[in-house]
Order: structure tokens, then sequence, then C-alpha cells
């Protein structure tokens, strides 16, 4: 970042929101908003404790349920419809419908559907981060050469050697950035249905220091949150740069 | 009869029609490729050469019509032919040595064989040192010469060739041309080569075939072959290299007007 030709260090908005925060916060103008020591005390005193651990354990548990499905059936499917007509044609109003339908409101139907214990939780998750992977890599494996195409079928590739050695390296960039957006709404997802569905993880914790008023509670597991969202979106980020060399020589 | 032709032609093209849809682009076409030696499929632009080649490469279902390679119809791609792109069709994920090795990978040939392979065929091209970089840190004609060797290094006996010198410089494409010749002097396969340029052609061929405008059949076939013997720099000043070039100018260019 630039400001009046200085280069800013990196994370410096950051940090100067960081500064606003601690000073609208010490002036004490809502009880919504504690100074941002007060959180990071609070932080470090619940971070450590049994409710804490466990609340961390099941929200990572159905987040990577959630997201493992997700990738492991949102990039095949995305591949078949880039590849095939037929399929893309069936199944795109779908994935489009998916993707911009209010999620949120089909939690109770899920519930209905498959109970109230992980197995709903892990599904929305799902549901939440899968779209945004079929579109992404759909559109990966549309704008793969398709010279790269014939190449592989005129040395007598199987199908399955052109979806593993073709297909899916054309498409990896759009599908790390897919895969990246899909994970964060992935997030989203797993809080919403902790919240919604039982009341177990992430979720527990943000039900139980809302409904107390314990707002530096409230802000410190959400940093906590944001920090873990924020270091697998940028661990991913790393990965779509690894893969940049190629994506605009395809 | 039909014997000695089956030994003699590589390739034999019988009554290949084409259409697009409603686009007619191969009209009862037939062409003998004779073994070890360079075709060249001449022709205006848009004329089907490409079509031809995939044809004969399997990557394309002819209408109507047979292909024989060695006397066996052609039904799909086959080990027996291999394919040179255009816009060499590289794995731009994949390095020199992978890329060169990609066909004997797809054919299920182990790593260290395959490697070894590449390796000598990669030497052979002139890209000694270039194993481990990566096409987008290769020339145009670099790349190229990757393409080639991956062609070569799967030991098909029929090459196909779809204008692999077009996207390369024109000292680069002479040095290509001559190049060529080698391999066909030394390596005993036959080659299918397309070209816009009536010099190429006339160049490295033994053998021209003219095509004529969609739909295509073809309208003549010249067989240079006074000049072969001689070095590289005479033949371009050769008199029968530049009357063939001249003919082939005359009949083209009443397509072009
Ligand atoms: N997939 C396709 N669908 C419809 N028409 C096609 C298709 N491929 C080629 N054609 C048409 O068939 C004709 C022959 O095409 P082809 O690419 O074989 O010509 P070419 O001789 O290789 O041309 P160039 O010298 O420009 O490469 C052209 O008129 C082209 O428009
Ligand atoms: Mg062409």
């Amino acid at each position: 970042m630039n400001v009046l030709g200085y280069k800013l260090p990196a994370m410096s908005s950051l940090i100067i929101w960081g500064a606003l925060w601690e000073i609208v916060g010490q002036l004490e103008l809502s009880f919504f908003l504690p100074a941002l020591s007060d959180i990071f005390v609070t932080l470090t005193e619940i971070i450590g404790t049994p409710p804490f651990i466990k609340a961390l354990k099941e929200t990572a548990q159905a987040f990577a349920l959630g997201t493992f499905f997700a990738v492991s059936i949102g990039i095949p499917v995305g591949i078949l419809m880039g590849k095939n007509k037929l399929a893309d044609e069936f199944l795109l109003p779908w994935v489009n419908v998916f993707l911009s339908a209010p999620l949120t409101a089909l939690v109770p139907v899920l519930m209905v559907l498959f109970g109230f214990g992980l197995k709903a939780i892990v599904i929305t998750t799902t549901l939440f981060a899968i779209w945004i992977i079929v579109l992404n890599t759909r559109a990966g494996v549309k704008q793969i050469n398709p010279s790269l195409v014939e190449m592989a079928n005129s040395f007598g590739a199987s199908s399955f050697a052109a979806l593993t050695k073709i297909y899916f390296w054309a498409a990896l960039p759009e599908i790390l950035s897919g895969v990246r957006i899909g994970f964060i709404r992935a997030v989203k997802g797993v809080i919403i249905g902790q919240l919604l569905i039982s009341i177990v993880g992430f979720g527990a914790l943000f039900e139980l220091y809302s409904a107390q008023f314990l707002m530096t509670h409230f802000w410190a597991v959400l940093l906590v949150l944001f920090a873990m969202a924020f270091t697998l979106s940028e661990f991913l980020a790393h990965l779509e740069r690894k893969v940049e060399y190629y994506a605009s020589k395809r | 009869m039909d014997g000695i032709m089956t030994t003699t032609h590589a390739v034999e093209v019988r009554n290949v029609f084409k259409n697009y849809g409603d686009v007619e682009a191969l009209h009862d076409l037939s062409l003998d490729f004779p073994k070890g030696e360079l075709t060249s499929l001449l022709g205006p632009s848009g004329c089907g050469k490409t079509t031809l080649l995939k044809i004969i490469a399997g990557l394309l279902p002819a209408t109507s019509g047979e292909v024989f390679v060695n006397g066996e119809t052609v039904t799909g791609p086959g080990p027996d032919r291999a394919f040179v792109f255009q816009d060499f069709a590289l794995l731009p994920w994949a390095s020199v040595l992978r890329n060169v090795a990609f066909g004997l990978e797809l054919r299920n040939v182990p790593k260290s064989e395959r490697e070894a392979k590449a390796e000598k065929y990669i030497a052979d091209v002139g890209l000694k040192g270039f194993e481990h970089k990566y096409p987008h840190q290769l020339s145009g004609g670099m790349r190229q010469r990757v393409g080639l060797a991956r062609a070569l290094s799967v030991d098909a006996q029929v090459l196909l060739m779809d204008e692999p010198f077009s996207a390369v410089d024109e000292q680069t494409r002479r040095k290509f041309q001559e190049d060529l010749l080698d391999l066909v002097q030394n390596e005993n396969k036959t080659f299918i080569f397309v070209t816009h340029s009536i010099e190429e052609a006339v160049y490295v061929s033994d053998q021209i075939a003219l095509l004529l405008p969609r739909p295509s059949r073809v309208s003549e076939i010249i067989r240079p072959g006074g000049f072969r013997h001689k070095d590289p720099d005479s033949i371009r000043r050769d008199s029968e290299y530049l009357d063939i070039v001249d003919d082939i100018w005359k009949s083209l260019r009443t397509y072009v007007e």
C-alpha cells in the first residue's frame, strides 16, 4: 500500500484499524465495542480453557469434513460440467440457484432431513462451500487449450489420464481460487450450522456470550475465527501464486 | 498388386469426405504417402489441410472414406503416428523433460526408462541443459523443438506436422528446415507436413500435394528431386527449385485472386 509516495509495511491497514478500535473502545461509547486490549486479555484467559478447546475441536471437525466433501465432490463435478455439454446443461441451473440461494433458510429443512447432529452441520458447511468450487472448476476447464486435449488424445491417453494429467492441472489456478472462496464461505456455513442446528462448537460460544452480553468474550472468539480463516485463505492464496506462472499461458 | 502398394505407402487416404455441418471441407480426397519420404500438403488457407492431417491422426472421424496406415484402417489415434502441433501443445506446468517424456508417460512407460529416452531426444534437438526449464522460459523455436522431441521419443513411424514452423522467426525456420531434411534422411520415418509456404514445401519435400480450395481435393502432385543431394544454400538458388516454386505459385494464384 502506498500513501503520499511512502510505502507502508504489510498489514498496516490492520494496524490502523486496530488502533482506531482501541481508541473508540477506551472512550466506552458502547458496551458493544470493548477496547481491543481488553479483548486480547480475555482471549488469553479463555483460549486454553476446556470449553474453548472443546468448541474449537467441534468446529474444526465439522469444518474439515464439510470442506473435504465440498472439494472432493465439487472439483470432479466441475470438471465433468466443463467437459461434457449435456452434464453442463443439466446441472448448471441448479448450481447457479444454490450459489445465490439464501442457504441459511434451508437449514431447518436440513435439520428435518438429517437430524440435529454433526451430519446436518457438515452438510450445511458443504452446501455453503461447494457451488463456487464447482463453478470455478468448470470455468477453468472451459478455458483449456483444445490442442492440449488433442495432444493427449493423439498419444492415446485414457479419459482418466486426460482428467488427472491435463484437465485438473489446466484448471488448477481457477480451482484454487474457487477453493479459497469456498473455504471462506464454509467458515460462515459451519458457524451458522452450529448456531441453528445444535448449539455446539464456536456457534455455542457465540450464542452463550451474546446472550449474556459478554462482548469481550464474543469478540475474542470472533478474532480467533477471523485469524484462522485468514491464515487458511492466505495459505491458499500462496498456492495460487505458485501456479500463477502458467495461469496466463495455457 | 495391392501387396506392393501397401508396402511402399506408409499412409493411404482413400475417397475421404469431410463435412462440418453444412461446410464441405474435403471432397473425395485420395492421396498416398510413400514410406520414408516427406510429403507436404500445400494449399490456400481454409482448404482443409489441418482437417486431413487430423483425420490421418485419428483425432477426427471422416464423414466417409478410409485411411490406412501400413495397410491397417485408422479408427483412432495409434502408436504408429505422432503429431507435432502448430501451437506446440506443451504442458505449461511441466518441465521440458516431463513434456518430452509425456507421450511415453501416457503409454505407461516406467519413469526411468522414459526419462532416459527423453534425455536422448532433448539432446538430439539441441536442448541439452534445458531439461528442467519450463515452457514459459523458452523461446518459440525452443518450444517447438520440445514438441518435436516429444513426437520423436514415442518412435512412431509416421510424423504428422501441422505448420510446425509457422510460429518461429525466419532464421530459426531455415535452420529447422535443414534439420528436418537431416531427420528425414536419418530417421526411417514418414513425414506428413502442412505448410503455407511454397518455398518451404519445395525445399523440404520429396512430394508435394497441392490442394484445391474447399471442398478440397488433390489438384496436383509434384515430386521435386533433382536438387536433393545439394547443400542447403545452393538448393535455394537451384534452377529446378526456383522453377517448381514458380509453377506452384502460378497454380495457386488463380485461387488467391
Ligand atoms: N470444427 C469446425 N467446425 C466447422 N467448420 C470447421 C471446423 N474446423 C474447420 N472448419 C472449416 O473447414 C475448412 C477447413 O479447415 P482447416 O482448418 O482444415 O483448413 P486449413 O487448410 O488447415 O487452413 P489453414 O491453412 O488456415 O490452417 C475451413 O473452411 C474451416 O472453416
Ligand atoms: Mg490449418
